[in-house]
């Protein structure tokens, strides 16, 4: 099937996330879709796949033009896409899954949908059993299903929105081997939209970038990865220069020993670290690796089920996290609205709220503290407008100023997450200024090269095992991407 | 923020009010009444006279009482649909202070008042358990403990505390003389203490919201109880405190129901009256905005007021006003989305329009 | 068995057949993620109507059809301003018990205490004949047979069809449902409607047969709230919601049978609260805190069945609103 798309344009308020983008893809090809975080190439797929409509532009199916409004128009057409959290139903089992959507009458005719389910599985090697609940599969394999489920109801262009996150490297060898066989053999599209370079080395025949919502460029592959990188960032990275930072002598901020934490998806088992203050501690991995446990348990937000958590010498375990705020420990979570602000009140009842410690509120005083302090943190709002009204980086940077001004421990989930590069560089500044004071940082990102600029010391997480990077300076972020994807040869266990 | 034309603005604030009122005269005329009738009823029922103006008063207290309790449960994002119960139980625990306790009048009142207070806080802080500690939503425990009290409130009127003459289910004796507040007048039977209670409450209350910490809390648990959680605000803490004050608050008003309905103060069954729904829908109305709260419990304690009078008068039944209330907060709350819609609309458009 | 228990179990199931037909409406209303909290007001109005217009057309029939008619109005008021409006579907529906009742009370003020006609118990023939289970369940009104229709009905819908695939998917997750196809605010619409049309029927399975007629104050009051309860105790599930509600009725019709037993201590007037504790030691069952402090106690090997026995997850996009692109 041949796909070609003309002239797409996408916004998002102000944001131009597809800028004129004309891409053709033929059948019987594995197209790797790369570019950084926010370059447009999920919004690309999300238009091509029905799931979001275009601003303008157009599509066309073998030479014809279509124009659906909606996921399921898209599949008729033969499109579809594997979203990067599968879609599907927690409370189905397989079966009931991979029957709702396709065509039929009023019975669910259990039986042939059952045969057809385990004909397309053992063409792949998937192990899908019919009965068990959705909630009860890993993430691989409820990718498994949607792929089956999609393959079932005629698919002849698959796409696939970072499949490679959070499955094990064992399901990524089947995937990658019936991703090929679905284009050698049944003459399919497959498109793969990554920012995992060694997934797009290993698997694809040809590259489409992205960058800043404008095609860059495509190329057939094989491509180095500096090559790749080169078309990703514009030019290569060059690479980080840091201060050596002196940490003889630094008092302890944060203690854990032998912790295990229970998760949902997985499990982090026996874990020791010992953060100094001023030190810096990034957590890499891919989302549900076990980070962002680890983050929450050093807040008291997770309980452990073994082990000890000692902020400042003193053993917090179990205790509540307003235990650990009180001890100097400042969390900052990934989804600012939903864990961090409160929609509905001012700037000033922020402030307040965090800085405001008597029974009663002087808000004369907390409207010229705020003023001071949305000038100090850069934020762009009035202390009456209401917290929603910010823009992401402005939500951030007044997250900045609820945190106490000289923490000891500060745990970030993503603290640059979603925002634009200068807001990204003022945040540091602000997060570097406060090491420089002694405050011990840990905090968790999706971005390797952030993670390789700022940290002393990095800790991969992968499945819930966890290994040490001791000196960040020296890591690359090839290097750095291997271990994420389950590489550990050579790395140390911590 | 958009500005939209007065006259637009004016009109949608008053657009439900007329509707409400067409659709109580349809209904009125569909019972065979005179809607101009029923209103004139209604008016001179609550004003005619100043044992008229007693009564209004008198539901206007217990109905402000609930209403500045509800302010502060919903500020805290609560639905304390238990308030009826626990107007029932400030009025059980006052009624056995009125009737045991021997001390002279502004002692007793004041015992009262405390046991009130005691009594409903009680029964809203095992709502409050319910909800924060076991998971029961505070809804479904309202309701249950609102028919428990009410169980209590008939088992205690039919048995134990059942007047010496007989076995009826009517009341419990008439309370001692020193158990009643003194009125300000033989034919205006309101007692100037229990309007600066209730005076003094809403002023508490306004100023606790606006000025304290608390009240801060509170607002920051209601809207976001995750992220107030993570801000610092014990948000359990929070909540069993929202409770705890609505349900002091609708204690007071149950004693007032059963000081001030009746011509001899004593407890009767269904003390309640629907006063604490009657506040829910208040404070919808007024989208939890505490200083309208003493405007609108006026206008609604008129409608109550009077409506007493339309079964005797016209032999239409008082629930009239019930159902007049009822449909004004409806009208309202679907007019509050139909005005959300057309500014989305006018949003969009104007994306549109810089485009 | 018996002749006394027979007609006790008799009455229990007739007794829980306006809980059991308003908690399944529910259900089928909560499965597709809406909230429907007018129940208790939508139950009493309904009945008022049902017994109003069966009298004035001398039809039960027509009767039924005027409550249902009732009922799926009311839930769609509720889910035109939680849906369309985008408002609290709690505030909708609260608002909207309080005033169905006033509106029953004031609308049907010169109807109370007067006979009207009623639906009669129909044995169905052959099976009424079966021992014990015949006379307990097959010599009842056919509101007691439309229920039992309604209960297996609604598992077969939901589990066992296509459209139920979609009508789950809808309450679960929404995103999913329109990824594949299924038009979720409209379902919505549908089965909020469908669910208070049987919250209707109850309503007339009321006033024209198991409490036949009308007063002031209305004899069901409070059912509405109960009915709510039972499917949260019930888990959104048709059989479990069934059980729930003869266990309320069958704790009832006991009460009513201690009440007439000689020398019994037991006030009567506290009778009256069984069903309101019951309510609130059936939430605390299924409600995951007390769950997890009961389980702990246990030994071992019963913690993992109960924790699953009596876990209920609510649809888990339940009261929330979706808004396709």
């Amino acid at each position: 099937m041949d796909i070609e798309l003309r002239h797409i344009h996408k916004h998002f308020g102000p944001v131009h996330a597809n800028n004129d983008i004309s891409l053709s893809f033929r059948g019987g090809r594995i197209v790797g879709i790369l570019g950084e975080n926010g370059a447009g190439k999920s919004t690309l797929m999300k238009i091509l796949s029905g799931f979001q409509p275009m601003d303008g532009g157009e599509i066309y199916i073998n030479g014809a033009r279509v124009d659906y409004t909606g996921p399921q128009a898209a599949i008729r057409c033969g499109v579809g896409m594997l979203q990067q959290d599968p879609l599907d139903v927690a409370a189905f089992t397989v079966l009931e899954n991979f029957i709702y959507g396709q065509a039929g009458g009023l019975a669910l005719k259990r039986r042939e949908g059952r045969a057809r389910l385990e004909q397309i599985c053992s063409r792949f090697g998937f192990s899908l059993d019919a009965e068990t609940p959705i909630a009860q599969l890993s993430i691989g394999q409820r990718q498994q299903l949607e792929i089956v489920r999609l393959l079932s109801q005629g698919v002849k262009t698959l796409i696939l929105d970072e499949p490679t996150t959070g499955i094990s490297a064992e399901q990524k060898t089947i995937l990658f081997n019936a991703l090929r066989d679905l284009a050698a053999r049944d003459g399919m599209s497959i498109l793969l939209v990554s920012h995992k370079l060694e997934d797009v080395i290993a698997l694809c025949d040809e590259v489409a970038v992205l960058r800043g919502g404008r095609l860059v460029g495509t190329r057939d592959m094989p491509a180095t990865t500096s090559e790749l990188v080169a078309m990703m960032f514009g030019q290569e990275l060059p690479p980080q220069t840091r201060q050596p930072l002196n940490l003889e002598g630094a008092e302890t901020a944060l203690v854990l020993e032998n912790l295990t934490l229970r998760g949902k998806r997985v499990t982090v088992e026996n874990l020791s670290l010992r953060v100094r203050a001023g030190e810096i501690v990034g957590l890499a991995g891919l989302d549900g690796s076990g980070q962002e446990m680890l983050l929450r348990a050093c807040v008291g937000l997770i309980k452990p089920a073994h082990g000890r958590v000692m902020i400042g010498g003193e053993n917090l375990t179990g205790a509540p996290y307003r235990a650990f705020l009180a001890r100097g420990v400042a969390f900052g979570a990934a989804g600012r609205l939903e864990e961090g602000l409160v929609a509905g009140l001012s700037l000033t009842e922020h402030i307040a709220l965090a800085h405001e410690t008597g029974a009663l509120v002087d808000w004369p005083r907390a409207r010229r503290h705020t003023e001071e302090q949305l000038r100090h943190y850069n934020v762009r709002g009035r202390p009456e407008s209401r917290v929603e009204t910010l823009s992401g980086g402005n939500q951030q940077r007044l997250l900045m100023a609820l945190m106490p001004p000289r923490p000891l421990l500060m745990a970030l989930e993503q603290p640059t997450r979603g925002l634009d590069v200068d807001s990204s560089r003022w945040i540091w500044q602000q997060l570097l200024a406060r090491r420089a004071n002694g405050t011990a940082i840990l905090f968790s990102s999706a971005e390797l090269d952030e993670l390789v600029a700022y940290s002393d010391r990095i800790l991969v997480f992968y499945a819930g095992r966890v290994f040490e990077i001791p000196d960040a300076s020296r890591a690359s972020i090839d290097e750095l991407g291997r271990l994420i994807g389950g590489h550990f040869d050579g790395a140390s266990e911590a | 923020m958009k500005t939209r034309s007065l006259p637009l603005q004016i009109g949608l604030f008053i657009a439900p009010v007329i509707l409400a009122l067409a659709l109580a005269a349809l209904l009125v005329l569909a019972v065979g009444a005179d809607p101009l009738a029923v209103l004139q009823t209604i008016w001179e029922g609550a004003t005619r006279d100043s044992r008229a103006l007693g009564q209004m008063v008198n539901f206007w207290m217990p109905l402000t009482l609930v209403s500045i309790g509800l302010i502060v449960t919903f500020t805290a994002g609560l639905w304390n649909i238990g308030v009826e119960g626990q107007m029932v139980m400030g009025a059980v625990f006052a009624t056995w202070g009125a009737l045991t306790l021997d001390l002279p009048q502004p002692l007793l009142v004041a015992a009262e008042i405390a046991l009130a207070m005691l009594g409903g806080a009680l029964w809203a802080a095992l709502v409050g358990v319910l909800k924060t500690r076991l998971g029961v939503h505070e809804i479904f425990g309202g309701v249950a403990l609102n028919a428990l009290s009410n169980v209590l409130l008939i088992y205690l009127i039919s048995g134990p505390w059942q007047p010496p003459e007989g076995g009826s289910v009517r009341g419990t004796p008439p309370f001692p003389d020193a158990a009643i507040p003194s009125f300000l007048s033989d034919t205006f039977k309101v007692s100037l203490v229990a309007v600066l209670v209730v005076v003094a409450a809403l002023v508490a209350v306004v100023l606790a919201l606006r000025g304290t910490r608390w009240g801060l809390e509170l607002k920051a648990t209601g809207k976001n109880a995750r992220s107030a959680l993570l801000l610092g605000v014990p948000t359990r803490r929070a909540a069993m405190s929202a409770f705890i004050v609505c349900g002091a608050l609708a204690g007071i008003a149950g004693l007032y129901r059963v000081l001030f309905t009746f011509v001899s103060a004593s407890l009767r069954p269904g003390v309640s009256g629907g006063i604490g729904f009657l506040g829910v829908l208040v404070v919808l109305l007024i989208a939890v905005r505490p200083v309208w709260v003493p405007f609108v419990t006026l206008i609604f304690a008129i409608v109550l007021g009077g409506s007493a009078r339309l079964q005797i008068a016209l032999g239409v039944d008082s629930s009239l006003a019930g159902v007049l209330q009822g449909s004004l907060v409806l009208i309202v709350l679907l007019f509050n989305g139909l005005r959300g819609r057309l500014a989305a609309r006018e949003e969009t458009s104007e994306v549109t329009a810089h485009e | 068995m018996n002749e006394e228990l027979i007609r006790t179990l008799n009455s229990i199931v007739a007794n829980a057949t306006p809980l059991v037909i308003a908690s399944i409406g529910e259900t089928v209303t909560e499965r597709a993620g809406v909230v429907n909290l007018s129940l208790d007001g939508s139950i009493i109005l309904s009945a008022m109507v049902g017994f109003v217009a069966a009298l004035a057309s001398g039809s039960p029939v027509v009767g039924v059809l005027a409550a249902m008619l009732v009922g799926g109005l009311m839930a769609l008021i509720v889910a035109f301003g939680g849906i369309t409006l985008r408002q609290d579907q709690v505030a909708v529906g609260f608002v909207l018990t309080l005033l169905a009742a006033n509106l029953a009370q004031f609308l049907g003020q010169n109807y109370t205490r007067i006979p009207g006609p009623q639906i009669l118990n129909t044995p169905l023939p052959v099976v009424e004949q079966i021992p014990v289970i015949g006379p307990v369940f097959f010599r009842q009104s056919i509101f007691v047979y439309i229920s039992y229709v309604l209960v297996f009905g609604l598992w077969y819908w939901l589990f066992r069809t296509r459209p139920g695939l979609a009508h789950r998917a809808v309450g679960e997750r929404p995103a999913t449902a329109f990824a594949r196809g299924t038009r979720v605010n409209v379902l919505r619409y549908v089965y909020t409607g469908v669910g208070g049309a049987l919250v209707g029927l109850a309503g007339a399975a009321y006033s024209l047969n198991v409490k036949a007629g009308w007063s002031t104050p209305p004899s069901m009051a409070g059912d509405g709230w109960i009915a709510l309860a039972i499917v949260i105790f019930g888990g959104w599930h048709p059989f479990r919601v069934v059980l729930g509600a003869y266990l309320f009725a069958g704790l009832r019709v006991l009460a009513n049978v201690i009440q007439r037993t000689p020398d019994v201590s037991i006030p009567v007037v506290l009778l009256n609260g069984v069903p309101w504790a019951l309510m609130i030691i059936t939430l605390l069952l299924v409600s995951s805190g007390a769950i997890e402090r009961l389980v702990r106690v246990l030994p071992r090997p019963a913690q993992k069945w109960t924790r699953n026995f009596l876990r209920s997850d609510p649809p888990a996009a339940l009261g929330t609103r979706f808004e396709p692109e």
